[in-house]
């Protein structure tokens, strides 16, 4: 009897826990459809018109379309160099690698702010600000340790045996690693690139520094969006940003569930 | 393909100071079953995963058929390893593990399902090729690895503690089922286990290695019986270890006395060489020994005891008797009169002088 109830409790503490940690997120989708011509709550009306204006101003729907790009390539690039910083990480001793992972994993670590000043001297420098390379290449630093991690939870779990086999079978190294190495990192590396994405596409500190009037994020412009109208359409846009990101976990869940 | 000959020669690997493996030779027929036995750390790995290519050896030669394959990379030998906890590829059912090798080697989809199924049919898991890797039991991930290192129909078969992470039960029944399969394919083995047992049970020879190098090579029997070291003694088989002090020759046998009882008068097996006053190492099998509430005939070694301790073992009961020359371990076959014996009971130990293996001492 205790138990049934102690259990009940808890449940109820659970959901009242998930209520407030997901409710502003959802209070963002009623906004979005007010007719006033600023943020109100509780939204009156009902109108679309913010999610038309979203995708008829060339301020909001340009800086949709960077962002996708920019996480696109952002995706590709930290994908890549973190499944090769995580297999050479491997390679090396494990007390070695352990202090080396650590110096990849820092920008997770360090406050976003750090990481923008320092990446700000040395783009504007090389005329990467407001430029969709300077952004690709900010977003890789923050990206990175995403996929550091994931990658290498599977490389640690491999019984690095399974090479010797494959080797052993008659396996070239480079067969051996594309037959055998790579489809086992293959829901590490997916779930990494997944995680690049969302980072990408979610920034807005860094994007702050390095983006400007020829490469405008989605987040940044919602930034400005917000300092300088309060206008529903940052509703309208949050909103889709949520929905990309949820679809994305979603997908990432799938993998990890096969 | 029938097995094929294996010559190593010379082979030496350190890892920094450690000498991992030290000159270790060893002629292998084609078709036998040869198993390096020894404790972790006495080389014997190395030396099979020197044979895979998956070591690159300091010095030595390894040929197999008079080809000298040392620089050889591993995938270029053509040999099948059967890994430590299998390594089996866990992004590939069963049959794609299996057929790795035939599609590495380019062979047709047809005669890839005949051979695949070939071999199969012979680790009995025909019902299980669509099965995940992560969805068998160790006994059937075993017989997968070992259906993956064959199915290519390699002339060498190289095995690394391949029953190490089995139990007991399981143990016995797949090294029946290695036995009958490496007959049935003719393939050379080489196995390496710590394991005195699985190695007394399925090896034509045993290499028993210790500190990198082989301490003795012989039939299983020859091991056993006439050990060439108190090292390989002690390690193979249980072993009462005696320290005596050699006395004069007796024709074939030699005097000896207990340093824990030097009144008694023993005699032991040949001790060639060693001086009278040298001190030595006597062992005896616990199943050489007889225990008896008479005192037993003349010409066998013969020591009092009480018996302490009666360990029911199964097919064989282990005793433990104190005598003078220290704690004695005897076993017993289940049916012989003196299993019956009662702990408390004072007893005759005996055995024949020649069961008594005399070896020099360590020191």
């Amino acid at each position: 009897m205790t138990g049934r109830m102690s259990s009940s409790i808890l449940t109820a503490v659970a959901a009242a826990i998930c209520v407030f940690l997901v409710m502003p997120t959802l209070a963002v989708a009623p906004i979005s459809f007010t007719e006033t011509d600023f943020i109100t709550f509780p939204p009156r009306g009902f109108t679309l018109r913010w999610y038309e204006e979203f995708f008829t101003r060339p301020a909001w729907i340009g800086s949709l379309g960077t962002s996708a790009i920019v996480a696109v390539l952002t995706a590709i690039l930290a994908t890549t160099l973190g499944t090769m910083i995580a297999l050479g990480l491997g390679q090396l001793p494990r007390r070695v690698g352990g202090a080396v992972t650590f110096f990849f994993i820092l920008p997770m670590v360090v406050p976003t702010i750090i990481t923008a000043a320092a990446l700000y001297t040395p783009f504007a420098r090389s005329g990467l600000i407001a430029s969709i390379p300077g952004l690709v290449l900010a977003h890789t630093v923050l990206a990175l340790p995403f996929v550091i991690i994931n990658v290498s939870a599977i490389l640690q779990k491999l019984d690095h045996r399974v090479v010797d086999a494959a080797r052993s079978l008659g396996a070239t190294p480079a067969v051996a690693f594309r037959r055998v190495t790579l489809p086992i990192l293959a829901p590490g590396i997916a779930a990494g690139a997944v995680f690049a994405f969302i980072t990408s596409f979610d920034e807005v500190v860094v994007s702050l520094f390095i983006a400007g009037a020829n490469a405008t994020t989605l987040p940044v412009q919602m930034w400005s969006g917000i300092r300088f109208e309060i206008s529903p359409i940052v509703a309208a846009a949050s909103c889709l940003l949520l929905i990309v990101s949820c679809v994305l976990l979603t997908i990432f869940w799938l993998i990890q569930r096969r | 393909m029938p097995g094929a000959a294996v010559h190593i020669s010379g082979l030496s690997k350190r890892y920094g100071d450690f000498k991992a493996v030290d000159d270790v030779s060893l002629s292998i027929e084609p078709g036998e079953f040869v198993t390096l036995l020894g404790l972790s750390g006495s080389g014997k790995t190395t030396t099979l995963m020197a044979v895979a290519g998956l070591i690159k050896p300091d010095k030595g030669t390894i040929r197999i058929n008079d080809t000298d394959i040392v620089s050889l990379a591993p995938e270029r030998r053509g040999l099948g390893v059967v890994f430590q906890n299998y390594a089996l590829f866990p992004n590939m059912n069963v049959f794609d593990n299996i057929a790795f090798p035939l599609r590495m080697r380019k062979r047709s989809t047809q005669e890839i399902r005949e051979a695949v199924g070939r071999v199969l049919e012979v680790v009995a898991l025909e019902p299980f090729a669509d099965r995940r890797i992560t969805a068998l039991s160790g006994g059937q991930q075993q017989r997968v690895a070992l259906a993956r290192a064959l199915v290519f129909e390699p002339p060498v078969l190289l095995m690394d503690e391949p029953l190490g992470a089995l139990d007991r039960s399981l143990r016995d029944q797949l090294q029946t089922e290695i036995k009958r399969i490496q007959r049935e394919f003719g393939v050379t083995v080489i196995y390496v286990t710590h394991d005195q047992e699985e190695a007394l049970a399925l090896s034509d020879r045993i290499a028993v290695m210790s500190d990198g190098k082989i301490r003795q090579l012989g039939s299983p029997d020859e091991i056993y019986e006439r050990p060439s070291s108190a090292f390989v003694a002690g390690f193979v088989g249980d072993s009462n270890r005696v320290a005596v002090r050699l006395g004069e020759a007796r024709g074939e046998l030699r005097v000896v006395k207990a340093e824990q009882a030097p009144e008694l008068e023993l005699l032991a097996g040949p001790a060639e060489g060693s001086a009278s006053g040298a001190e030595a190492l006597m062992i005896v099998r616990p199943e050489a020994i007889e225990l008896s509430l008479e005192r037993p005939q003349a010409e066998r070694n013969a020591v009092e005891g009480q018996i302490e301790m009666r360990e029911f073992l199964g097919a064989s009961i282990r005793f433990t008797v104190s005598t003078p020359l220290g704690t004695m371990h005897v076993r017993k076959g289940r049916t012989v009169a003196a299993a019956a014996l009662k702990p408390g009971a004072t007893v005759w130990t005996s055995w024949r002088p020649s069961d008594g293996l005399i070896f020099p001492s360590a020191a």
